[in-house]
């Protein structure tokens, strides 16, 4: 088992693909048959219609609560007003509309979620790919299978058994749910990522008298990053995006996260949409940096990940 | 509990965590001289407890759960599963789960497709690639927000505007406001759209890297014998990325039949727009009907089983090429 999609997955980088200028030839080619301008034409259209939805709760929240309500948001154009306030109330943390706690508490949540799941399947990554032992196969298989197990089925016990042993509402419901369910994926991308490095490395490595655990420090741990980041920044939107296990588990509002908050919002106070459309901004800005400044690693982790759930 | 409370609490756990990688790392450089394998054990050992712990056991409990009556008492059987195919209102929540299922995949495949063509080789390439992309960055509840912002109803009086872009559509074209999530059995298919908005980007992408990895010499081969635009997509491009399109085709499916966030946010699962996964949390955790709400986990696992052998099987014959 190699890389879950090699064809699909150095591709969708051209920049970083060193075969980027031969196909660079055949995709000019396709250009030059496909640009016209009906193809053009639908091409902006269709941007435009993908857009203008997130286009306008942007604009809106920028405006006065009263002109929100009883105008819509394109009369802002011949009519501009505005505002900071929505962010205020929004980020303020007093009681009901101030959603500030609830975006410290997504950090909160998300930094363990990925940390946890990285420190553990490194560490069996490496004895699955590098390690022979008895029931190796068999194991990977199973750790390979349990991807595909939808979260759902494991949900209702495990609330039961977090409220048995007294964790029941605490940040660690909700990090160790995470964590474990992001194992299967973490270590299945991480293992495909060690077993290509050379063989000749290690054993070179191991006729030096290195051990496991030095040639895990050594040679693999450096060799990782890219497979790190490429995990790391997958989970970090999957935690920071993610409504049913924090919902599940979440039950005291000091835990939980942005997504919970806005949704019960929703539900509530569905009028308010100077408070829906400034906290919906907020929620949304942290996955876009992430998927602007590192679009690289995320595809890659998109494509990787896209069985998982 | 204060900020500085929950970050402490949080550089704990991280610091725990570590500190377990750090002694499995310090066992196994002791019993490094018994064997390999014990190195091995040691190395698994923190990931097969929390996976049998937090995965498997559940997994097991939940399936011998569906079993059960609403309270777990009683042994009834298939009573759950008869309950699932029998009772009006489930009935409807197979119906809208099987709409999801069939309609998002595939017209979020093709407007992908479509758009991965258009823009092909374009001058702003990258940025049109991650207008459309950038749905799926973001949380389903944030986009589902977004979609309720423009189905906004207000009423048809005169000195009321309509808030919502929708509506003000309809207006501009001379119809009068809908309840876009209302009415039944439209509403469905709204929220369906924004699924799709959110998936076309993911369709996008993938079918972009495949048709710029089709080789040069095809289409200069196919160019030469006359082959005109739409005959090249037909007989070059579709059968090339075939593949890839089944695996998007599939993999959508999956998130789709999973589809929880956008019911929940948009309509609460009312209005007859109710979906498996939505009323396996309402079962679940509202209802607290614990048979009945294992039983349509289960159901989403039977589902997407079949699915995704497809996948992996397609997966696999697209590495062998």
């Amino acid at each position: 088992m190699t890389s879950l999609n090699p064809s699909v997955e150095p591709a969708a980088t051209p920049e970083a693909h060193p075969t980027a200028s031969r196909t660079g030839h055949a995709s000019t080619r396709i250009k030059k048959k496909t640009s016209s301008p009906t193809a053009s034409a639908i091409a902006v259209l269709l941007a435009v219609v993908w857009t203008i939805p997130t286009f306008g709760l942007l604009v809106s929240s920028f405006r006065p609560e009263r002109a929100i309500k009883t105008t819509g948001w394109w009369t802002f154009f011949s009519n501009p007003q505005l505002t900071l306030e929505n962010y205020q109330t929004a980020l303020g943390t007093d009681g009901q509309s101030g959603l500030g706690s609830f975006f410290v508490n997504s950090f909160v949540i998300t930094i363990p979620a990925v940390i946890i799941p990285i420190c553990l399947a490194s560490l069996a990554a490496y004895a699955f790919a590098w390690i022979d032992f008895r029931g190796r196969d068999f194991l990977f298989v199973l750790v390979f299978a349990l991807q595909i197990v939808p979260l759902q089925v494991a949900l209702l016990p495990l609330l039961t058994m977090y409220v048995s042993v007294g964790l029941g509402g605490t940040f660690w419901t909700i990090w160790l749910s995470h964590a474990t369910f992001a194992l299967p994926l973490a270590i299945f991308i991480l293992h495909n990522f060690m077993t290509e490095i050379p063989k000749s490395l290690v054993e070179a490595a191991r006729v030096d008298g290195a051990g496991h655990v030095k040639i895990f420090f050594r040679i693999m741990l450096p060799l990782l990053t890219p497979a790190l980041a490429a995990f790391g920044i997958f989970q970090f939107l999957w935690v920071w995006n993610d409504l049913l296990v924090a919902l599940t588990f979440a039950s005291d509002d000091t835990v939980q996260p942005m997504t919970v908050a806005l949704a019960n919002l929703s539900g509530t106070r569905g009028n308010a949409w100077e408070l829906l459309s400034a906290g919906a901004f907020i929620s949304i800005i942290v996955p876009v940096a992430v998927f602007l400044s590192l679009q690289r690693y995320f595809v890659r982790g998109l494509l990787a990940g896209g069985l998982k759930g | 509990m204060d900020t500085s409370a929950k970050i402490l609490t949080m550089l704990l756990a991280i610091l725990l965590f570590v500190a377990v990688v750090g002694v499995m790392l310090f066992i196994a450089s002791r019993t490094e001289r018994k064997g390999a394998r014990f190195v091995a054990y040691v190395f698994l050992f923190p990931s097969i407890l929390m996976l049998s712990v937090g995965l498997l056991y559940p997994a097991v409990k939940t399936i011998y759960m569906s079993f059960f009556d609403a309270a777990g008492q009683a042994f009834i059987g298939l009573g759950n599963y008869h309950t699932i195919f029998t009772s009006p209102d489930e009935i409807t929540v197979l119906r809208n789960t099987v709409l999801w299922v069939v309609v998002t995949p595939f017209v979020a495949t093709a407007i992908g497709l479509v758009y991965a063509i258009l823009v092909e080789g374009a001058k702003a390439e990258a940025l049109a690639k991650a207008m459309i992309f950038l749905p799926m960055a973001i949380s389903m509840v944030a986009a589902s927000i977004i979609w309720k912002f423009v189905y906004e109803f207000r009423p048809d009086q005169p000195g009321v505007n309509q808030i919502g872009l929708m509506n003000q559509v309809m207006v501009w074209l001379g119809g009068s406001p809908q309840q876009w999530l209302l009415n039944n059995p439209w509403n469905t298919f709204f929220l369906i759209v924004v699924m799709i908005w959110i998936q076309a980007g993911f369709a996008m992408t993938i079918l972009s890297a495949s048709i710029k990895a089709i080789p040069d010499d095809i289409i200069e081969a196919a160019r030469l014998d006359g082959v005109g635009s739409l005959g090249m997509f037909r007989f070059v491009t579709l059968p090339m990325i075939r593949p890839s399109v089944i695996v998007v085709l599939t993999t959508i499916a999956i998130g789709t039949l999973k589809v929880f966030d956008v019911v929940r946010t948009m309509t609460g699962g009312n209005f007859g727009t109710n979906v498996v996964a939505n009323e396996f949390y309402s079962q679940s955790f509202r209802a607290s009907n614990e048979g009945l709400g294992s039983a349509l986990a289960v159901l989403l696992f039977i589902l997407v089983v079949p699915i995704v052998v497809y996948n992996i099987r397609q997966l696999r014959s697209t590495e062998s090429r």
